[in-house]
Formats: structure tokens, C-alpha cells, sequence
């Protein structure tokens, strides 16, 4: 199947400004609910940014195109984020960021497929993901469909034994079409995840099951890019995953030198704050 | 606290007095059917093979329980469409859901218990929220292996009774469960169905030479004016049997067989329980918490048709190993006692 690239893609706007769209939208999305998982999303936006306006092959008006690679958000609680990247890739309007959170909006505070465009699968019970990524990558192989099933998923799921039935069932089969991309912030809600049920050594871990891994700095942009490449590029039959260690809140200082935690408490006269900061940082 | 053992860990073995019949039947895989009905290898398997033979989006995946399941039929006619999962029942289900958002027709199986303890959330959210097609077919329902609670899901029609979008199917014979996989298939969205697996007898044509499987359908097997038995799964093997049986007796019993419990037949069910003058009674292969038998009664009295009401089924306990015919007996879902309860109520 013929690799496209969306207009978006093809625009000369840099993947950090695309990053700090995702990041602003995101704010905003919070401050129109007063509450939302900003700092994950602050966090993840590099990825993001990578993901939509580097790696993926989609078609902003058409979601349900049978070519595009799927992208599977499995940790529902991220899809501020994801509604950021998908109303700056132009799959949603950006007047409908306005609704996040709001009764009847397509935008509900967990991602859900039935929802909203672009939205793949219902993620939220965590460690669900990259098993549906397992099936619809064998489907895809089954229909010799070339496109990519990307799940992104925290490394809290990594402690859900499901993760692991997952990744031995994708070395088994081959499916060298998964891509699966970890947001490794070192965070869940009961507080580090190293601390709480510690997956390292975590490359190790994907290596053994039999995957091809990279870990990368996920706040880097050419870090990412040359770890998507190489993961899409590589040709043997692995699937392929890249740990991305992110730094939650990422982009807004003050808020990243707060006292992180799972649920980043932001005050109502901070949403402000946040946007003016990222307004005095905004990249070309 | 003192934990209370079902027995006695230090108890003594001792040879069994009368030293004939019970407790030599395979513990594993024995024969429901009492004499005099044929049997069907495979019914599952085979009927698979001939859906997926005029629909190539079916495709078949297991939890290592291929050989148990009746699948390996199909691996068997189709191994590019055959899809081995390993020991891992959280991914089959949530790879079957993968497939089916590909536009696959994916029938998982596994046993009863792991379906419906070990994967539920899987099955809840990646398959039932979604509405996706996938077919979630499961051996050993209820009370049909001597393993112990282990492997006997005497509790798995209340488990999924619960989930929003799910159809659930207990068929009875060998010509339900082949009948049921086209209707299954055709049905657009997710199903859970208990599985006779291996040589399944065929007993409801020999009653009922016109009886066809319809999804969402309960029948009028044979009609009777004292007691109306309404029954799913083998269960309806038995209560035939019981109702010839008690015929002789000069008691006339009709059999209602209810093979979809969700989404009930509920016209059905009022309109046969309300006649006048019965005694109705459910029985079923599951525990009596959650399975048939509450949902007849709750449909019931919702709809204030009381007659004289009773429950056939498994009790509300971990049920004992041993050998199937005598657990069928201990635990009152036997031929034999069905009629002893009946009698009892009249």
C-alpha cells in the first residue's frame, strides 16, 4: 500500500512548534474543565508531535482509511493529549477543544473509540492496548495490509501481567508491523513508578521477549525521530518498541519543579500562568 | 478464625461398600446423554469449517485448548486462518478484539472458567463496549468435568449475565450448538457461548423432528398441563428425558427450551408461564445465583405472572471432584433427580 503523507506533514512547520501546539492545546483543554491530566500531556507532546507529523500515514479527513497506521492510545487518561494532536493534525476541529470534558462532547476525559475520530480503541483499563495491537497487526498482516499499529502506552502498564501475554504473543507471531512506544515519566498514582513496582531493567526486558528496543530521550526531538525511523526501517520480522523517558509537565517550569505526581494539581489562576509561559517559549 | 475444609484433610481412604458403578466414569469429558440417542463428533468444529468455507472473515483463536474446544477441526481446514494464543487468555480475547476491528469474525476459545474469571475485563471493554463481533466459545460449562472448581464454571452465566451487549448461548445438543454457529456468526455483535465439545449426543430432533436453533428464541419442546420445565443447555436433555419418564406416571410436563439467556425470550416465557395451573420450574447447568432460573423469576414477577415457582440448579458451593454421573446426582441436575424434585413440589 502507497505511503502518503497528510498536507500537515508535508508543511515546513518544525515538529517543535508542532509540540508546542499539542502542549498549548492541551493547557487550554484544562483550563476549560479546570482539571485534566496536563502533566502526562505536557510530558508526551514530543512524542506526539513525532508520531503525527513524522511517523504516521493517516488522512485527516478520512480517520477510518483503510492505509493509515494506527495509533492505539492505551492509557486512556492521556487522551487530553491526543485530542491536541488530533485537532493539530486536523482530524477534529480546534473550536471542539472548547467541549472537552463537557456532557455530549466528543471529548470525554478517557479515550473511547466510539467517541471521537481518530480515537482507535477504549483505553483507560490499563495493560489492554498492546493486545489489541497484537490482533489488529495480525489482521493486518492477514489482509497484506503494509500499515504500522503504533500503541502508546506508560510504564505503569508494564506492571499488568497482559503487557507481557502481549509482547511474547507479538515476537511469536512476528508481527514486525507493532510498534509499541512506552511514555516512561517514572510516574503513577501511587507515586514512582520505580519506585512502586519497578520494571527495569526495562530494555532488557523487551530484548528478552524478543523485540527490538530502543530508549531515548522522549523530550528530544531528533532523539525520536531517528528512534521512529529505525523502528519503521528495520527489516527483520521483531516488533519493535521505543521506551521514551519523558519528564512530566514538560515546557512550563513552574510546573515541572513542582512536586510531581500522578494527578498534577494545577489552581484555577494557573492555567493562565501556564499559557503565558508556554506564549514567551513558542518556537518557530 | 478456624477455616472451615469442605473435608477433613487428614481423612482416612476407604473402599467403597457396594463396590459397583459410580465413580469410574471419566472425571474429564463424560458422556451426558442417557441411552438410546446418537451422537455427532465435533458438531462445533465441523459446523465452523462449513460457515468459514462461504465467509472469509471468520478466523479462529485459543488459549492452548484447541484439541478441548473442537477448534483444531478448523485449524485443521484452514491453518492460515487458525491463530494458536499460547496459555494466555488475556490476549486471545484482546487479540480477538484487535481482529475484529479489522474486520474479522474471530471465535476464541478457551474453557468456561478462564473466559469468564481470568479475562473478564479483556471481554468487558476491549469486545462487549466496543460491540465488536467477536464469538467467545468456552468448553466445560457448569458442571461437566470432575475436576473441581478449578475447571468447573458453574458460575460463569452469572458472571457475563451482567455485561451490557453481550449475547450469551447455552445450547443443548449436538444440532444447537451447529445450528447456533451461523446464527452466532450472523449476529452482528459479541457472543459468549457455553460449548458441548467432542461426541455430543443429539436428543432434541428425537423428541422434536421440527425443533430449529434461533438466536433470541425459546421453544415449545413438548407440551403438558401440570408442570412447565423451562431449561437451557443439557439441562433440556434431561428435563426431556424426565418428562417421559413422569408421563408414565400419568404427570404431563412441557418443556420449554430457552437456548439464548441474554437477550431472553421473554414473550415467550410470560406467555407459557402464564397459563394457568403449572408448575413452573427452571433448570439449569449453573448455580442457582445469577444463571436462568433468576432471570425467568425476575422476568416473572416484573411482569406479575406468579405462578408456583421453583429452581432447579447447582447450589450456591465450590462443588466436590469426583465422577460426573454421581455429581450430576448429588447435586440434583440428574435425570433421576429432576424427577425426584418434581414429584416433590406436586
Amino acid at each position: 500500500m502507497q505511503h502518503e503523507r497528510s498536507a500537515a506533514m508535508l508543511s515546513n512547520t518544525s515538529l517543535a512548534r508542532r509540540a508546542w501546539e499539542i502542549r498549548r492545546k492541551a493547557v487550554r483543554m484544562g483550563e476549560v474543565q479546570g482539571q485534566g491530566y496536563v502533566g502526562q500531556a505536557l510530558g508526551v507532546a514530543d512524542v506526539l508531535a513525532v508520531s503525527y507529523f513524522h511517523a504516521l500515514n493517516y488522512r485527516p479527513a478520512d480517520p477510518e482509511w483503510e492505509g493509515r497506521d494506527r495509533f492505539l492510545l492505551s492509557i486512556g487518561h492521556y487522551a487530553i493529549a491526543l485530542y491536541a494532536a488530533l485537532i493539530e493534525a486536523g482530524v477534529l476541529p480546534e473550536a471542539e477543544l472548547e467541549t472537552y470534558g463537557a456532557d455530549d462532547s466528543r471529548l470525554p476525559m478517557s479515550g473511547m473509540a466510539a467517541y471521537t475520530p481518530g480515537m482507535e480503541i477504549t483505553g483507560g483499563s490499563l495493560g489492554q492496548g498492546l493486545g489489541i495491537g497484537v490482533g489488529m497487526a495480525m489482521g493486518l498482516k492477514a489482509k497484506g495490509n503494509l500499515a504500522f499499529v503504533y500503541n502508546l502506552m506508560s510504564d505503569g502498564e508494564l506492571g499488568e501481567g497482559s503487557t507481557w501475554e502481549a509482547a511474547m504473543a507479538a515476537a511469536h507471531h512476528k508481527l514486525s508491523n507493532l510498534i509499541c512506544i512506552v511514555d516512561f515519566n517514572d510516574q503513577q498514582a501511587d507515586g514512582k513508578s520505580t519506585e512502586t513496582l519497578s520494571a527495569e531493567p526495562l530494555a532488557d526486558k523487551w530484548a528478552a521477549f524478543g523485540w527490538h528496543v530502543q530508549r531515548v530521550d522522549g523530550n528530544d526531538i531528533d532523539a525520536l525521530v531517528a528512534a521512529f525511523d529505525a523502528a519503521r526501517t528495520l527489516q527483520d520480522d521483531r516488533p519493535r518498541a521505543i521506551v521514551c523517558d519523558t519528564v512530566m509537565c514538560k515546557g512550563v517550569p513552574f510546573l515541572e519543579s513542582r512536586e510531581i505526581t500522578h494527578f498534577v494539581r494545577v489552581e484555577a489562576d494557573e492555567w493562565q500562568k501556564a499559557l503565558t509561559v508556554l506564549d514567551e517559549t513558542r518556537p518557530e | 478464625m478456624t477455616i472451615q475444609h469442605r473435608y477433613d484433610p487428614h481423612r482416612k481412604w476407604e473402599p467403597r461398600q457396594s463396590g459397583g458403578g459410580g465413580g469410574k466414569t471419566s472425571a474429564m469429558i463424560a458422556s451426558l446423554a442417557a441411552e438410546g440417542y446418537d451422537a455427532v463428533p465435533a458438531p462445533f468444529g465441523h459446523a465452523l469449517v462449513e460457515e468459514a468455507k462461504k465467509n472469509d472473515r471468520i478466523v479462529g483463536l485459543t488459549a492452548d485448548l484447541a484439541k478441548y474446544t473442537d477448534l483444531h477441526v478448523f485449524a485443521k481446514a484452514f491453518p492460515d486462518r487458525f491463530y494458536q494464543m499460547g496459555m494466555a487468555e488475556q490476549v486471545m480475547v484482546s487479540a480477538a478484539a484487535g481482529m475484529a476491528r479489522e474486520g474479522f469474525i474471530p471465535f476464541a476459545t478457551t474453557y468456561a472458567v478462564f473466559a469468564s474469571r481470568r479475562a473478564y475485563d479483556f471481554i468487558a471493554m476491549a469486545i462487549a463496549e466496543e460491540y465488536l463481533p467477536v464469538k467467545i466459545v468456552c468448553a466445560l460449562p457448569g458442571l461437566t468435568t470432575g475436576y473441581g472448581p478449578s475447571h468447573q464454571a458453574t458460575e460463569d452465566l452469572a458472571i457475563f449475565r451482567g455485561l451490557p451487549n453481550l449475547t450469551i448461548v447455552d445450547p443443548c445438543d449436538a444440532i444447537d450448538v451447529a445450528e447456533a454457529v451461523p446464527a452466532i456468526t450472523a449476529h452482528p455483535g459479541p457472543v459468549y457461548m457455553r460449548l458441548l465439545r467432542g461426541n455430543v449426543p443429539s436428543v432434541i430432533r428425537k423428541h422434536c423432528p421440527d425443533y430449529r436453533f434461533e438466536l433470541g428464541k425459546a421453544k415449545l419442546l413438548r407440551d403438558g398441563t401440570d408442570v412447565l420445565i423451562i431449561s437451557s443447555g443439557f439441562m433440556t436433555m434431561r428435563a426431556l428425558d424426565a418428562a417421559v419418564a413422569m408421563e408414565k406416571d400419568g404427570t404431563s410436563v412441557a418443556v420449554l427450551h430457552c437456548p439464548t439467556i441474554k437477550p431472553l425470550d421473554v414473550q415467550t416465557i410470560l406467555a407459557e408461564a402464564g397459563k394457568s395451573g403449572r408448575l413452573v420450574v427452571t433448570a439449569e447447568n449453573h448455580t442457582v445465583v445469577g444463571g436462568l432460573g433468576e432471570a425467568v423469576a425476575s422476568t416473572l414477577l416484573t411482569h406479575g405472572v406468579t405462578p408456583q415457582f421453583r429452581m432447579i440448579g447447582l447450589p450456591d458451593q465450590f462443588l466436590d471432584a469426583g465422577a460426573l454421573p454421581s455429581l450430576h446426582d448429588r447435586y440434583g441436575i440428574s435425570t433421576e433427580a429432576i424427577i425426584r424434585q418434581v414429584r416433590g413440589w406436586l
